[in-house]
């Protein structure tokens, strides 16, 4: 059943209790979101699968700390998208703003456009796939998951990373501190093949280059201050 | 020559031995000095106020008969379930890692036995808290350790740490040592690195962003939390002003003398106000806007008496939140441990090196042999019982002032005992009529 929501006459928060509701109901909905118009927070904290489709542009936080839902954003999301999500599947099929996925613990945040600046900052365990460019200082002090970029990198990627990987076809501008370029070994052919086939994208794992954290600062060492 | 006097040796007041002794450690190490607490340099407290009491134009209620009330509600703004405590005396966020699992349950043990709520801290919640802390508040911090949805809405309070007194614009670093598996699963780190949290929030910059993360944060928890903002004392009144701006249910605000897990010295000591100079401006700002008491404000840092209680309260504060004082509560810095204090190069009372995991108190550490140390049934007594201390310590200063609630106390009860903190408090220096900055003076 399609449920469709349109917020011309809905408020945000009618909005958000019905899909809260239908989740928590694991009720297998579909909704369609019409005239969203940039508002904040659409459709987070949801907890149980239901597809959700907002026809147009989001604004900050949208699909925020998503659990097992699939939303997709037919236009551009704003600030913080899928922030701190721990499952489910977020497709924007336009571009992402700043902190794309931020501390992500789980779930598929797959951008069709570009993703700005701090896209997978301090990421958790989210997989994220950003079919064009992302900004400078993305995946800063990610600690888990992986990060596919099929476009451009800006300065300073993966700055202070830890276990976070990170994969990128195109032209890095810069590392960051303790980010190395490691070898791709037939594992990571292996997780990208498959990332890649779920965010349907249209690229072969070895043309990318894997990004890894050096592990030179996971402990203080006054010799390395100079480093940070 | 022998019968000639000799001056006495002179140590040098700039160059003492504290300070030599740090120059000396720098030397040897070269890196700064990290430890845990707040600043311990004497700074002007509550100690400088005194109350006035009853008098000829003021009736005191009598002590034994005569109620006084000490509750207080957090969250009324917009909230849909307010917080409501027996007592103005919270626990403060304090994390787990940083504490042992038997401490959180302890504090949470406590609490729940003088009816007031604990608060989480970085790392996450645990089922020793929960499940033991009738109250808990839900720390959202920058790092985001443990953070998630369920336990979001399990919390009865979510406060957004955007500063504390110990380090106001400075993050932490929980050092490899402490980095158990069951802490670092929790954090989503390998074992035994040093785990850095950030010391901004990485999703938002800023009152105009923090309004939409306030946002975000009510709509997940259907507009039933609470949302605390919690600020160090840096910029009071703006700060305040801009909490409240953002839509802060709550404002905690946290002097220098709020401790820390693990920060440098130097940073301890050298950033942030004290306690007593951020209270006034923090109420000014309230009542500018129109909010004080409609927007509640928590005071923190070296809170340690009933009588520091009744002071912030006088003050203007909703409640306070203790730290450091609920630890010495558990057995933190007890002299039995002196012997084994001695062999970590310290002494009772100054035992601050928190954050090397090896506290023989059993406190803030993750050795499972040294975690045994402590009963939490045993330690939630104890900061049962403090924690009812304070409250009839607060009560019987606000009694002696005629009032039939905490809340009742306002700065003209009080008078300074220094200069500095008659212009810090704005009450009046002892003997007088005047403080620093009076206006009309």
């Amino acid at each position: 059943m399609s449920t469709t929501l349109d917020m011309a006459q809905l408020d945000l928060r009618a909005v958000n209790t019905s899909l809260q509701a239908a989740a928590k109901a694991q009720a297998n909905d579909e909704f369609v979101i019409e005239n969203p118009r940039g508002s904040h927070a659409m459709a987070c904290g949801l907890d149980g699968a239901i597809r959700v489709t907002v026809n147009g542009s989001t604004g900050y936080y949208c699909a925020g700390m998503n659990q097992e839902a699939e939303i997709t954003v037919t236009g551009s999301a704003g600030p913080g998208v899928a922030e701190n999500m721990m499952s489910g599947i977020v497709t924007i099929e336009g571009d992402a703003s700043q902190y794309a996925g931020a501390t992500g613990h789980g779930g598929l945040l797959n951008i069709k456009g570009n993703a700005s600046s701090r896209c997978g900052i301090s990421m958790k365990g989210i997989d994220i796939v950003v079919h064009g460019n992302i900004g400078h200082m993305s995946a800063f002090m990610a600690q888990k998951g992986n990060l596919v970029v099929l476009g451009d990198a800006g300065d300073a990627l993966g700055d202070s990373l830890y276990e976070a990987r990170l994969f990128v076809r195109g032209e890095v501008k810069s590392l960051g501190a303790d980010c190395i370029e490691k070898e791709m070994r037939p594992e990571h052919i292996e997780l990208l093949t498959d990332l890649l086939a779920r965010a349907g994208a249209d690229a072969q794992p070895q043309e990318f280059k894997r990004y890894g954290s050096a592990r030179r600062l996971y402990n203080f060492n006054i010799d390395h201050a100079g480093d940070y | 020559m022998e019968n000639t006097p000799n001056t006495l040796p002179r140590q040098s007041w700039t160059f003492s031995n504290d300070t030599n002794s740090e120059i000396r450690r720098a030397a040897d190490t070269g890196i700064y000095d990290i430890r845990g607490g707040g600043a311990k340099r004497r700074v002007p407290h509550f100690d400088d106020l005194l109350f006035l009491g009853a008098s000829m134009s003021r009736y005191p209620l009598e002590g034994y008969r005569e109620k006084c009330t000490t509750s207080v509600t957090l969250g009324t703004r917009f909230a849909k379930k307010p917080i409501e405590l027996d007592i103005p005396i919270t626990i403060a966020g304090m994390s787990f890692g940083s504490l042992s699992g038997p401490a959180k349950e302890a504090l949470g043990r406590g609490a729940t036995m003088a009816g007031t709520s604990t608060t989480t801290g970085d790392g996450g919640m645990t089922e020793e808290e929960r499940g033991h802390s009738e109250k808990l508040v839900y720390q959202y911090l920058p790092s985001r350790y443990g953070m998630n949805p369920n336990d979001l809405r399990r919390a009865d309070a979510i406060e957004v740490v955007v500063g504390q007194g110990a380090k106001p614009g400075g993050g932490g670093m929980l050092l490899g040592q402490k980095i158990t598996e069951r802490v670092a699963g929790m954090r989503c780190l390998p074992v035994g690195i040093d785990q850095r949290s950030a010391c901004r929030h990485p999703d938002w910059t800023g009152p105009d962003d923090l309004e939409i993360k306030i946002l975000e944060l009510r709509e997940i928890t259907n507009w039933e939390k609470p949302i605390y903002v919690k600020i160090g004392g840096a910029r009071p009144y703006y700060d305040t002003a801009l909490a409240v701006k953002a839509g802060a249910d709550v404002v905690v605000l946290d002097g220098m003398q709020g401790g820390t897990a693990a920060t440098q010295d130097v940073f301890i000591e050298h950033v942030g106000q004290p306690t007593l100079a951020c209270i006034r401006p923090a109420v000014q700002a309230l009542q500018d806007l129109g909010m004080h008491r409609e927007v509640q404000l928590v005071v923190s840092g070296g809170i340690r008496t009933g009588a520091d209680v009744a002071k912030a309260l006088a003050l203007g504060a909703d409640a306070v939140s203790i730290g450091t004082a609920a630890l010495v509560a558990l057995g933190d810095n007890d002299p039995k441990w002196e012997a084994e204090y001695q062999k970590l190069g310290t002494t009772t009372g100054a035992y601050d090196d928190w954050h090397e995991g090896r506290d023989p108190a059993g406190i803030t550490t993750q050795d499972a042999d040294l975690m045994a140390r402590l009963d939490p049934t045993e330690a939630g007594r104890r900061l049962r019982n403090y924690l009812n201390v304070l409250t009839l310590e607060c009560q019987t200063l606000a009694r002696a002032c005629g009032k039939s609630h905490v809340h009742n106390l306002e700065p003209e009860d009080l008078c300074a005992l220094t200069m500095e903190a008659a212009a810090m408090a704005q009450v009046p220096l002892a003997g007088t009529n005047w403080y620093p900055g009076k206006p009309g003076f």
